[in-house]
């Protein structure tokens, strides 16, 4: 009973995580329609703003949940002005020229810092669940993914910004006729998407290694994610992070973690053969 | 004359042109350069197969595939894998070819067959050539082994051993024999290209890159000639993959790492795409900046990468060798247009393709 506690606990973790990581990129191409490569990379820098502030003496908390959002919005607000709105409408263009971004990213962090592991320590201790003990800081992914989804949502839907958002998303030249500017809302969401982004890393900084090329561990789930989500934001992300996660964590605790990655994958191959427009392209076609 | 479409002669004298000039560095190399210098060859003509075929998916089929790094992969493991355990190396290089073909059609099979949109087919190729990455850099311990071969993990596989004749595994060949083996495999796989785009499958592939929903009213299907393509392109990844692991005789997960796909992608993109020969030349530039990089340790080479790739995005983004071929053009109009009535000839012109 308590192993069925404790994985039951897992898989939540595993489900949150998987929000956390997925929600800035499904925020940037659910909205804008681009898929934005650099996103592992954003979050590298999320990470790295923690160890840095951290390192110079700022509160944990600060460091971990408010900096990283903060300097990866402001990033990703420089790339959008400097590289990404020339490619509006060219999808493939903006894939390539975030893998670009990507790599260039890698090379500036490794250029600046070195190509080494670093690490933030956890924050808080353990709790016992039955005859086992689990991490708490598990217990502030689960509770900042949650919350960072429930935000989206509140935003979208009952914010005048969120409206203008998905108005522009759904018509730019109907928006742009009642006075909005689309360019500015489109810089506003990749800053968003690159906010949360950040957040993840900043988040995630202290359960994994921060180095240079860590996003290439995260982005593979976060990617397959977003496609098997659908169109949706919230909803989609939400469901298929549940039933990816779900199918990571359960296959990862019977296997390894690597051959979670891969049944999560074949999962979503499959998934994908039989849904081309993911859950939310299917069925609650019409939530947020 | 537009230059997207070459006619036949002047197509058929660039191809010729090529071939001469692959021929001439196949038999002269091995006479000006000393051996450090061939090996150094022989790791471009891996690598440019490896634009080759990535070329060919991504220019001639519009396949955005973003984990070509996979099939190289594959092939590399597969050819070091049974070359292990059966000792003649003639199987061992059909397998490289063989395995990402089959690998390729299962996976091609899920994405064409779903109709799933490009993007999503670049997303999940290169998430397909991160998971293989992560799998295959778990091996390590001796219980990952496949007959003789252990996997290694991150560590890899060392002391691959190398091409022989076929028939003869006690006498390798030396590091000329695989300088060889690796250019006039890369001749032999341009030639089968350009026959492939010259024949009917050829031309069905391009003209549903071109207009897939007309292709498809005149009869022919997409899913399966997309395919197809994808399957080839992805043996002649593995071919590559198989030279890449004779180059150094070592094989490691970084070849299905998500700098190998992006790197491939930046030959495309820098050669030019839409071409056979910009890749290959694209892969060769690149490969001789990436060395020419490695020696200085200021500045890491991915930075270098990623600035040439969003700069060709943004400013270049047909590639090198159009461009050149775009300006070539434009002189000989100007040159010939005193001479009222001769339209420009793109015989000069199409000798690049």
């Amino acid at each position: 009973m308590d192993l069925v506690g404790l994985l039951a606990f897992n898989v939540l973790t595993g489900i949150a995580t998987l929000i956390l990581i997925t929600l800035g990129l499904g925020v940037i191409y659910g909205m804008m329609r681009i898929i934005n490569l650099a996103h592992g990379e954003l979050m590298m820098l999320g990470a790295y703003t923690a160890v840095m502030a951290t390192g110079a003496g700022v509160n944990i908390w600060i460091a971990m949940l408010v900096l990283p959002p903060l300097v990866v919005g402001l990033i990703g607000l420089i790339l959008e002005r400097t590289v990404i709105r020339f490619l509006y409408g060219r999808m493939m263009d903006t894939m390539l020229a975030t893998w670009g971004i990507s790599l260039g990213l890698i090379g500036l962090v490794t250029t600046l810092y070195g190509n080494v592991v670093r690490g933030v320590s956890t924050p808080v201790g353990s709790f016992d669940i039955g005859r086992y003990g689990a991490s708490l800081y598990s217990l502030v992914i689960l509770v900042t993914a949650l919350s960072a989804l429930a935000a989206m949502f509140l935003l979208l839907r009952f914010t005048k910004f969120g409206l203008i958002l998905r108005a522009t998303m759904q018509n730019p030249r109907m928006a742009a006729a009642l006075g909005v500017q689309p360019s500015r809302i489109y810089m506003a969401t990749f800053a968003l998407g690159a906010a949360l982004a950040g957040l993840a890393g900043g988040v995630l900084a202290p359960i994994s290694g921060v180095s240079p090329a860590m996003g290439a561990a995260y982005i593979a789930r976060a990617f397959i994610t977003v496609l098997g989500g659908g169109p949706a934001i919230i909803t989609g992300t939400g469901l298929a992070s549940t039933l990816f996660g779900s199918i990571n964590e359960l296959v990862s605790f019977k296997t390894t973690p690597v051959i979670g990655d891969v049944a999560l994958l074949t999962a979503a191959i499959l998934l994908i053969r039989v849904l081309p427009q993911g859950i939310t392209g299917r069925y609650l076609r019409r939530s947020l | 004359m537009n230059p997207a479409f070459p006619s036949n002669r002047a197509s058929a004298l660039g191809f010729l042109a090529t071939l001469a000039f692959g021929l001439a560095i196949l038999f002269g190399a091995p006479h000006v350069l000393d051996t450090f210098g061939l090996v150094q060859c022989t790791g471009f003509a891996a690598l440019a197969m490896f634009g080759l075929s990535q070329g060919f998916v991504w220019g001639f089929a519009g396949v955005m595939s973003f984990g070509q790094a996979a099939f190289l992969g594959l092939g590399g493991y597969a050819y070091a894998v049974s070359v292990i355990n059966m000792g003649d190396s003639s199987i061992p290089v059909l397998l490289s070819i063989l395995v990402p073909m089959a690998f390729a059609g299962l996976l091609g099979y899920f994405m064409f067959y779903g109709r799933i949109s490009d993007a999503y087919i670049g997303v999940i190729t290169l998430t397909v050539s991160v998971i293989l990455f992560q799998l295959v850099n778990a091996t390590s311990g001796s219980q990952y082994r496949i007959g003789a071969a252990e996997l290694g993990g991150f560590n890899g596989i060392p002391a691959i051993p190398a091409l022989n004749a076929p028939g003869h595994p006690d006498e390798p060949l030396d590091l000329e024999g695989i300088w060889y083996a690796a250019m006039g495999a890369l001749i032999l796989v341009y030639a089968f290209l350009r026959a492939v785009l010259a024949a009917r499958l050829g031309q069905v592939i391009v003209a549903i890159r071109e207009n897939e929903t007309r292709a498809q009213l005149i009869g022919y299907d997409p899913r399966l000639y997309k395919l197809i393509a994808f399957m080839l392109a992805a043996g002649v990844a593995g071919l590559a993959g198989c030279l890449y692991a004779n180059w150094g005789g070592f094989i490691s997960p970084t070849v299905f790492a998500l700098p190998m796909s992006a790197q491939v992608i930046i030959y495309v993109l820098v050669g030019g795409l839409g071409t056979l020969v910009g890749p290959m030349l694209g892969a060769v530039l690149i490969q001789a900046l990436i060395i020419a990089a490695g020696s200085q340790t200021l500045v890491d080479s991915n930075l270098g990468l990623g600035i040439v790739l969003v700069g060709f995005v943004l400013l270049v983004p047909q590639g090198l060798l159009p461009v050149a071929r775009g300006a070539a053009l434009r002189l000989v109009e100007r040159v010939r247009a005193p001479r009222p009535g001769k339209a420009a000839d793109t015989l000069v012109t199409e000798s690049a393709r």
